[in-house]
């Protein structure tokens, strides 16, 4: 074990931390579980579990407008979390906090509502090389519809963003720029800052995809000063089918509704309906309650560890892993960024990632294989897919070791 | 362990594959793709009176998809296109169910251990499927994914 890694090893308890993921106590074809897939989803520490599970069992209502007790302490755990989360990423206000299914959606909320009243023909939104493809298909998307042109950021081999070109994509008629805070397939950390002001220089908007940032770095979306920075609770360790669009309050009071129904609303008649304001403008219908409340709940844990400490035994974790995969003889690491998450993305030559990720499948080793949601990073590296094993607080150099002797037994398969 | 799926033969076909080549004179072409691991292969038959003269493949893939090429063109050699949409038949049931294996199957039987992969069914069955657009169609390129 690398003498590097001793240090904030012996300050971090990661046995204990364990303890509190019953996920992980289980054995997979015989083998204790080894998951390297957080990038695809975190596991859920027990208070989050339990915190859903009072939900249904003791707090069980409707939120808003119910005079009875019920629906009072629903409303209340769940409006809570709104308050956990302007913390979280320290936005001015919770109204500036929109509850959304998940970072996917909160980018459909703003290409549908902000991008159909504000991009018209002619205009240009940027990307970069590196989206995952839900940073990449609604932009699209509206770019069909309004007849906007989209533009990319292209990268360099080690999987970095060239600012320079960035630099002369941007002009008067960019209207958005929409980058990865992290990128989930190749775990490079974007220069968020520097970015978003040199779009604001020439007059352009940002949205943040933070889906892979918010579990590992502190954001600072009034630091950043970001326009709008969506992320996903399932991979913050809350559970699935919740997420967050944080938007600056003047965009989005500026924005028509995006979906119409209950709540979002102040009176209806068939004459003529008013809108609600902020946030409930943009939350239609009943939401996931026990999301929400669970949520808060992974939130409240990952502030009790401090995201500084999660960042540093995280780095360290991808130090010691990138150390040991790049011993191994033919095994290429793809993202190779000097800012990087804790994720490592590999080939090895001459041997599918699908077959490696199925070999250490049976070792009870959980990684991803394939495009990641992201062809077009794919393609970039020339490569028809990757294997990916993404760490976060709750792994341990000793999984790192099973990786490396697992991957050791996939080339002893296939040689 | 995970050598029910990697047997010796799969190991040998994906990392020598046979009749691997394109084919000039093929009358009958199809390209398989796998959109989810992103197997791809390219089938070149040439069919005379019905049956298989010669067969060839070219593509990039897993082990699984590309050994259960190469094994496919071995055994589909002087077969009757009824026979060889029979074989199709039959090497799908031995990979999605529990049936008895035939020897009908004959070397093919090796796969069925992805009974046990499902995730691994589509890598086996791409070549198959590429074969039956291939038997189906007169002229033309059809491209079939397993989506």
């Amino acid at each position: 074990m690398s003498t590097l890694s001793s240090k904030i090893a012996v300050d971090f308890d990661v046995e204990k931390i364990r303890e509190d993921f019953p996920v992980l106590k289980q054995t997979v074809h015989g083998k204790p579980l080894v998951y390297l897939d957080s990038a695809a989803t975190a596991q859920k520490p027990r208070v989050v579990i339990d915190a859903i599970r009072k939900f249904h069992e003791v707090d069980c209502a409707n939120i808003h407008r119910g005079v009875h007790e019920l629906s009072q302490r629903s409303t209340e755990a769940y409006e809570e979390t709104r308050a956990k989360v302007k913390k979280f990423i320290n936005s001015r206000s919770k109204n500036e906090l929109i509850f959304v299914r998940g970072t996917t959606e909160g980018i459909n909320l703003v290409t549908s509502s902000w991008g159909r009243r504000n991009v018209k023909e002619g205009d240009e939104i940027i990307i970069s090389a590196m989206e995952h493809h839900s940073n990449i298909v609604p932009w699209q998307m509206l770019c069909e519809e309004t007849g906007a042109k989209l533009r990319v950021i292209p990268m360099n081999d080690r999987g970095e963003l060239i600012l320079e070109e960035y630099a002369k994509l941007l002009g008067p008629r960019t209207k958005m720029v929409a980058v990865a805070h992290v990128s989930n397939a190749l775990g490079t950390i974007n220069p968020i800052k520097q970015m978003v002001e040199m779009a604001h220089e020439a007059g352009a908007l940002t949205l943040i995809d933070g889906a892979q940032a918010a579990p590992h770095i502190k954001v600072d979306v009034q630091a950043l000063d970001a326009d709008f920075y969506t992320f996903s609770g399932h991979k913050v360790c809350g559970p699935t089918g919740i997420g967050i669009l944080y938007g600056r309050s003047k965009l989005l009071n500026a924005m028509p509704p995006y979906q119409g129904g209950g709540d979002m609303i102040r009176t209806v008649t068939f004459e003529k309906t008013t809108y609600n304001d902020l946030p409930y403008k943009f939350e239609a219908g009943t939401p996931n309650i026990a999301g929400g409340i669970g949520l808060g709940a992974a939130l409240d844990y990952l502030c009790r560890i401090g995201l500084d400490t999660i960042a540093a035994y995280e780095h360290e974790l991808l130090v010691y892993g990138t150390e040991q995969l790049q011993q191994i003889p033919g095994l290429r690491l793809i993202g190779t960024a000097r800012q990087k998450a804790a994720v490592l993305s590999f080939v090895i030559e001459g041997i599918h990632p699908h077959d490696i990720g199925t070999v250490l499948d049976r070792q009870g080793i959980a990684v991803r294989t394939g495009h990641h949601c992201a062809q077009p990073v794919m393609d970039w590296f020339n490569i028809p897919a990757t294997t990916r094993a993404s760490l976060a607080f709750y792994n341990t150099f000793a999984e790192i070791d099973a990786l490396v002797a697992g991957i050791r037994k996939v080339k002893e398969i296939f040689s | 362990m995970v050598h029910d799926l990697y047997q010796e033969v799969i190991l040998d076909h994906s990392k020598r594959p046979r009749n691997c080549h394109p084919m000039e004179d093929a009358n009958h072409k199809a390209e398989g793709y796998n959109p989810l691991c992103g197997d791809k292969l390219k089938l070149f038959l040439k069919l005379e009176d019905d049956v298989v003269k010669d067969v060839s493949f070219v593509g990039s893939g897993c082990a699984i998809s590309t050994a259960s090429a190469s094994l496919m063109t071995e055994t589909l050699k002087g077969k009757r296109r009824e026979e060889a949409l029979k074989l199709l038949e039959q090497f799908h049931e031995l990979l999605t169910t529990d049936t008895p294996v035939t020897q009908e199957l004959g070397k093919l039987v090796v796969f069925c251990g992805v009974r046990d992969y499902p995730a691994r069914v589509k890598c086996a069955t791409l070549a198959w499927h590429t074969l039956k657009s291939a038997l189906e169609t007169e002229a033309g390129e059809p491209v079939v994914s397993t989506e």
